[in-house]
């Protein structure tokens, strides 16, 4: 078991290339510190973000997915950030039911502005995860690997 | 209207049939005295220095002017011998009644009356009724004559007002302000128990007042008057109108209101500038609470050769300061009202400091954190001013008070700050104070933001879409920023912003034709279902069914590239030009695959 200290979890982001995407280059502009867990991943819109990506992120070793969209009533293509919300909702419920932590994914509004804001969030974010420990994804799925053996034997 | 030719001191003049003398008098530029006479009102005739010489049908007349018709071949005197000593002698009864009026004592001397052979009175007002009709006019009818003869004064009826506030009196000041004596102004206030409210003037930064119908500022454009349907009479009573009347070209209208115009624009160019910081918020510098405490831009209506003193620096309490504290960063680099710095405070307090050392020769003190003179000339200009011996003290003022501790701080204002250079807290007295306040957002600066789909900064000021490569333009296309609203920026920036913004703006109507971002997304036919499931999703209506194919297209010119659509689709039958699924996938097991650096 790894000791929860030196464990580093691996954040994939998905941000909106309105105002998180911004907020995340204006913070490195101001050269803001914050644990350099996270990988970004630009996207137009939090809207645009398909669930099966951070399905695709977790199953590919992430410990976290964190997800930036723009606040509500200030989305660029105007209801887009709407969308995501109902999104993650769905999303949170399904990976529960796959006995995937609720704190593994997390969505947050953050305007291009709020660059104190998304440095506060990866830092509480990466620490949270540290909490939670490593993702160990086919752990997480023995029991349905096991569940079917038994079924087809 | 017929005319009629009536010949006034040997001059034939043209008149209209419903004029009186006067009017005819006066359109034939023939200058004469009056004193109750107003053109918005109705003629009284009580004064009678309109008093003039009218010869029809070889017989003379001594007629008042004022309320005396027109007629076709009228002779009128003004200037005879009989029409002067009638004048005199009016003139001398009133100076012995009024003997402290300056219009009657100017008058007076005009017609050569240094002293009235009888006997003196104290008394101020001289019964002209134009403060009782102007109050009937605007339709209130607060004040009237009360008494007869000798005790006829400008009074309430039954002095009601005695023992209550007079609730029909508006307070408006109409009476007071027509009065040409200054006598209303303690008769108001004695029989009405009220004071009347005047209307700061906006530009004037509230030195002065200004009426409800007013020009906003010299050269405004247009360089119209305007009314203040909140404050004209006209919009509480429906009566008054005498600003109809005076206008001779009969421009007044009424009914004019304010309108929303809506237009169809390709491109925005916002310039909604700043506003000042309200030294209200820090009150330890006491502007509010001691009448010398001004704010910059009060000074700057001061000192200006059209304000309110003539450019000359007169404290409210009419004195002359020969000690000036400049205050700076009043609302700016201050952790407990704005963190930023304003820009442009440094050197207009350095410029204030020039002038005010120039017309008073006072000793003027900046008390400022660092000197920021970035510019050019900026700091040649500082140098000079240190020359000129204007005295600089590197400290935050702590605070401004009227506590004197020895006799040198007596009856004045004195800044205690903490001399950073000396390493001392000193206490400077002075005679005025100057704040020199910071840039602010405007108050709806995120409202309006929030309409046209950009977004500010922390601080409120609008955000560019880069601070680098792109500081005129917004996230949204054909949103261009110029000036202060994108944050403090002095006079030079602000109109290289502004041309920046206008050439970008002229360029895009300039090119006839808009590009369009390539991210757009588009249908695999094979794998749409016909689901409808993209159509209601998308923002801008891009997708549509095709009745015929059974199959959803998109429409790529209306398309902006959200992806909503591709997110939801249940057959992956929708992609997106840039984001394609495999792209996506590829980063997602890319980034994956790296672990996290991080030092121990």
């Amino acid at each position: 078991m790894t000791n929860a200290k030196d464990f580093e979890p691996k954040i994939v982001a998905f941000f909106c290339s309105w105002c998180t995407y911004i907020a995340a280059d204006t913070a490195g502009v101001g050269r803001k510190k914050y644990p350099p867990n996270i990988r970004v991943v630009k996207l137009m819109c939090s809207g645009q973000l398909d669930p099966q990506y951070v399905i695709a992120a977790l199953a590919n070793g992430a410990d976290g997915v964190l997800i930036g969209g723009c606040h509500p009533g200030t989305c660029h293509y105007s209801k887009g950030n709407y969308k995501a919300l109902r999104m993650y909702k769905l999303l949170k419920r399904v990976l529960g039911d796959f006995g995937i932590e609720e704190g593994r994914i997390r969505l947050e509004w953050i305007s291009a502005s709020e660059t104190n804001k998304l440095v506060k969030v990866v830092t509480d974010f990466v620490g949270q995860l540290k909490e939670l420990g490593p993702m160990n994804w086919p752990g997480k799925l023995s029991f349905f690997d096991s569940e079917l053996k038994e079924a087809t034997a | 209207m017929s005319e009629v030719t009536l010949k006034i001191d040997d001059k034939e003049v043209k008149a209209e049939k419903d004029m009186t003398v006067l009017d005819a008098i006066k359109s034939a530029g023939i200058d004469i005295p009056t004193l109750c006479y107003h053109p918005g009102l109705s003629p009284a005739g009580v004064c009678r220095l309109c008093s003039v010489e009218a010869i029809k049908q070889g017989r003379s007349r001594i007629v008042v002017s004022c309320s005396y018709p027109v007629e076709e071949g009228l002779v009128v005197n003004t200037k005879s011998p009989k029409v002067i000593e009638i004048r005199k002698m009016l003139l001398e009864l009133m100076l012995a009644r009024s003997p402290n009026v300056k219009v009657i004592q100017d008058l007076a001397k005009e017609y050569g009356i240094e002293k009235p052979r009888f006997r003196l009175e104290e008394e101020k007002c001289i019964l002209c009724g134009l403060c009782q009709r102007v109050c009937e006019k605007i339709g209130q009818n607060v004040i009237n004559f009360v008494g007869r003869g000798v005790g006829r004064e400008v009074k309430t009826p039954y002095q009601m007002s005695a023992d209550a506030n007079l609730d029909i009196c508006m307070a408006c000041g109409g009476c007071v302000s027509i009065c040409p004596t200054g006598a209303m102004e303690d008769t108001f206030k004695e029989s009405t128990m009220k004071k009347p409210i005047p209307i700061p003037s906006e530009f004037e930064m509230g030195l002065t007042s200004r009426k409800p119908i007013y020009v906003p500022f010299p050269q405004a454009l247009p360089n119209i008057p305007t009314i203040d349907r909140s404050k004209c009479a006209h919009f509480v009573t429906d009566q008054c109108r005498i600003c109809e009347e005076v206008c001779e070209p009969k421009a007044i209208n009424f009914d004019q209101k304010e309108e929303t115009v809506e237009l169809e624009v390709g491109s925005i160019i916002i310039a909604t500038g700043f506003k000042t910081f309200d030294p209200h918020m820090s009150p330890r510098y006491g502007y509010g609470i001691y009448p010398n405490v001004y704010t910059s831009l009060e000074v700057e209506r001061l000192l200006n050769a059209s304000g309110p003193t003539s450019g000359e620096v007169v404290l409210r309490n009419s004195g002359k300061p020969s000690s000036v504290g400049i205050i700076h960063c009043i609302g700016s680099r201050d952790e407990n009202t704005n963190v930023y710095c304003s820009k442009v405070c440094c050197m207009y307090s350095l410029k204030l400091a020039h002038i005010i050392k120039e017309r008073t020769g006072a000793e003027v003190y900046n008390f400022y954190t660092d000197i920021r003179t970035p510019g050019k000339g900026f700091e040649e200009f500082y140098n000079k001013i240190l020359e000129e011996g204007v005295h600089f003290i590197r400290g935050k003022v702590g605070e401004v008070t009227d506590h004197a501790i020895d006799s040198t701080e007596e009856g004045k204002l004195v800044i205690r700050v903490e001399d950073t250079l000396m390493g001392v807290v000193r206490r400077i007295p002075v005679d005025m104070v100057v704040l020199a306040v910071g840039l602010e957002p405007q108050a709806d600066a995120v409202e309006l933001g929030k309409l046209l789909n950009i977004q500010c900064s922390s601080e409120g000021f609008f955000m560019e879409r880069h601070p680098k490569m792109a500081p005129v333009e917004t996230f949204t296309d054909g949103i261009f920023l110029a000036g202060a609203c994108q944050g403090p920026k002095d006079i030079p920036d602000t109109i290289a912003q502004a041309n920046a913004a206008a050439a970008q703006a002229l360029a895009l109507i300039d090119k006839g034709h808009v590009e369009l971002e390539p991210n757009t997304a588009y249908v695999d036919e094979d794998l749409c279902s016909g689901c409808k499931v993209c159509i209601p999703l998308c923002p801008y209506s891009a997708i549509s069914f095709d009745e015929s194919k059974q199959k959803v297209e998109i429409q790529g010119v209306l398309c902006k590239g959200c992806g909503a659509c591709v997110s939801a689709c249940p057959s992956g039958a929708l992609g997106q030009n840039l984001f394609e699924l495999p792209q996506i996938m590829g980063e997602i097991k890319g980034i994956t695959r790296v672990l996290p650096e991080v030092k121990t």
